[in-house]
């Protein structure tokens, strides 16, 4: 088993009844990795991450997390492991300082009061440590939710939609504390639905309906998809829509602010539909490059409406 | 290997939830003072006045002081005279009166002549509590009102049997029951409601709010979590067990005749039995509203098939074995045997390790029941 891999697992595979939520998955995270699980709603990346610390048992499958066996000793995966719930998951009858107690007695740490009082240093919790936590605002319960699985100092890190309704300032401010322990060589696994979290990942895995789609370093992921897209500028941008949705043939449409992105497999799909457009006021058509989001947005289009064996023949890996 | 010290984690956690959930606690300490004051005084365990009629087919002196007499007492209240036994009946299945004295013809030729009269008291036990004084009291009345005339009487007629019979018919409800087991009771009852209850939301509280999954993510074992939910309070079933003594004793003047230290131990024993059986239902029910619904299941049998309410040894044998396997059905023996008998561990071993024998059982069940996975 490669030594630099801190999540190695084949064939990971969980039913709920009849229902394959995870079918036959393959993840290997390197050491200091800052890994992203990108999908639909409902697509397994819940699961997966649960499956990966020791939450869930997995129906199928094999392999190592911190070199541990994934099957059998999630006692041990547990301890090196930090996960951070979908769901705020601390006691908010409880103070700041009293959550952050109860996990650490949880993991037996030695000098429990000074990890504490370090941690709430840095959250910037200090003079409130008395504080329920039911009575923090959304993106402080994220920032003492995340304290909270840092605080027996873990090797994995695994996020699960961490900064869900959290507000952009608490989110950089996050992700600027993911950076952080990555550098120090923690390993993160971190699913979104956010673009800008997206791309601070080093790789991002897509998955749909169990099936990953796609696994690549972030900055392949347009191109490892292979859209062909156009910029266009106009002052009738809704004209210029109805026209580009009567013409067809290609994937995305999304508006960025005063522009169009229109993108595609199918470059003279798209020159047709932009060419039609030309006789519009203030016309402007530039071709760009296919960017994550649009990348994203053909993935799950394809993936609702091909239900994931056809898109994976299309994507190809 | 099972960790102290996460169990202290657990322990210290759940005392803190318990002493800022102010309204649970607040519940805990009322309870028993509620149920005290509804049993205790509400249902007056030794009622007076009971509304009484009687049929007088002798009206000689003897009758008169005998009538007195049972006036004097202020158990029976004479509200009305029949004439014949069916009208009394009738005033007792209608509910108008309570009891039915009736003395008989030549009551007191009868009583001289040393053939022993019979005297009929017929009362309405279909509460057995209400009725229980005042029979009880009946043949001491009697006996008293009856010492002067018995003082003339021949030697032969004295000493022996009295020269009359108190016929006495508990109507509607053969069985009663008396009195001084309500107090000794309502503990097992208290402990038995409010413990199963406080831990029955003991796990369904952290599923519902979702504290459970990131509580499972480390690497805390289930029988940590088991002893740490539930230990924390044994201390507020001792507190509820001492209010209800002391007002027992104070209020009540129920006696403590036994030994404190193996009624002690079988007391926390059987907390601790209870808050298992709560922390069971807490492995089952899928939520907190299920949760109070098998409370309920269990405690309605704890009422009555213990022996609380109704004779324990008047039961058919499969109430009996149901009884058995109640941990209250034990512990109320034990009450009783301790407070009102003066029994010491000799006599209550027999209730003890019944007990031990259902915590471990149910300590195992939850074992069983608990997924540490969210499977």
């Amino acid at each position: 088993m490669n030594g630099d891999l801190v999540i190695d697992v084949k064939g990971l595979t969980k039913k709920f009844g009849d229902k394959t939520v995870v079918d036959r998955f393959d993840i290997s995270v390197p050491k200091g990795a800052i890994y992203g699980f990108l999908g639909p709603n409902g697509s397994g990346k819940t699961t997966t991450i649960r499956m990966v610390c020791g939450l869930l048992k997995p129906d199928g499958g094999s392999g190592a997390v911190l070199g541990l066996d994934v099957l059998k000793q999630s006692d041990k995966i547990k301890e090196r492991v930090g996960y951070m719930t979908q769901r705020f998951s601390l006691y908010g009858d409880l103070s700041i300082r009293e959550n952050l107690e109860f996990v650490g007695r949880l993991y037996s740490l030695d000098h429990l009061k000074d990890r504490v009082d370090a941690s709430l240093k840095s959250l910037g919790l200090a003079d409130r440590a008395r504080q329920l936590a039911g009575t923090l605002s959304g993106g402080w319960k994220q920032r003492l939710a995340l304290a909270a699985c840092m605080i027996h100092e873990p090797e994995l890190l695994l996020l699960d939609e961490p900064t869900a309704g959290v507000d952009p300032k608490a989110r950089r401010d996050f992700w600027d504390a993911i950076r952080d322990y990555s550098a120090q060589g923690v390993t993160t696994l971190v699913s979104t639905h956010y673009m800008d979290e997206a791309v601070q990942c080093d790789r991002i895995a897509f998955i749909a309906y169990g099936k990953k789609l796609i696994d690549a370093p972030t900055a392949d992921i347009p191109r490892k998809v292979g859209l062909f897209a156009r910029r266009i500028e106009t002052s009738a941008l809704d004209e210029a829509t109805r026209r580009l949705k009567a013409a067809g043939g290609f994937d995305v449409l999304a508006r960025f602010g005063a522009a169009i992105h229109v993108a595609g497999r199918d470059p003279e799909a798209i020159i047709a539909a932009a060419r039609s457009l030309e006789d519009l006021p203030d016309i402007k058509i530039e071709s760009i490059d296919a960017g994550l989001e649009e990348a994203f947005i053909y993935l799950m289009t394809g993936a609702q409406d091909n239900f994931a064996n056809g898109l994976e023949a299309r994507v190809g890996q | 290997m099972i960790s102290l010290a996460r169990i202290r984690a657990v322990f210290l956690k759940e005392l803190v939830q318990m002493r800022r959930d102010r309204p649970t606690f607040a519940i805990m300490i009322m309870v028993p003072i509620m149920q005290l004051t509804l049993f205790g005084f509400a249902i007056d365990t030794d009622p007076r006045n009971m509304p009484t009629a009687v049929e007088l087919r002798d009206d000689g002196p003897l009758t008169r002081s005998f009538l007195a007499s049972l006036v004097q007492s202020e158990y029976f209240r004479i509200v009305k005279r029949v004439h014949s036994l069916d009208e009394g009946e009738s005033l007792l299945q209608a509910g108008e009166v309570s009891y039915l004295i009736v003395i008989p013809e030549h009551f007191e030729r009868d009583f001289v002549r040393g053939e022993r009269p019979q005297i009929l008291f017929a009362a309405d036990a279909s509460d057995p509590v209400a009725a229980s004084g005042p029979i009880a009291a009946a043949n001491e009345i009697a006996r008293r009102a009856f010492a002067p005339e018995l003082e003339r009487l021949p030697r032969r007629l004295r000493g022996g049997l009295p020269p009359y019979e108190a016929v006495i018919h508990r109507q509607y409800n053969p069985a009663g029951e008396t009195s001084m087991n309500i107090v000794p009771g309502l503990l097992g009852v208290i402990l038995t409601m409010t413990m199963i209850m406080i831990t029955a939301i003991a796990l369904t509280r952290e599923v519902e709010r979702g504290t459970i999954e990131a509580l499972l993510s480390t690497p805390v074992r289930a029988s940590e979590i088991m002893i740490g939910k539930t230990t924390p309070y044994i201390l507020v079933g001792v507190i509820q067990a001492t209010i209800v003594l002391v007002a027992g004793r104070l209020i009540f003047h129920i006696p403590f005749a036994g030994e404190a230290w193996p009624f002690l131990l079988a007391m926390v024993l059987f907390i601790f039995t209870n808050l298992m059986l709560g922390y069971l239902i807490s492995t089952v029910a899928k939520t907190q509203m299920q949760a109070m619904q098998m409370t309920f299941f269990i405690f309605l049998p704890s009422i009555l098939l213990s022996g609380f309410m109704f004779p324990f040894a008047a039961m058919p044998g499969w109430a009996k074995a149901i009884g058995e396997a109640l941990p209250i059905t034990h512990f109320l023996r034990i009450v009783r045997e301790v407070m009102l008998k003066g029994a010491g561990f000799a006599e209550i071993r027999g209730d003890i390790w019944p007990i031990a024998v259902i915590l471990t059982m149910l300590a195992l069940a939850s074992l069983a029941r608990f997924r540490r996975t969210l499977d």
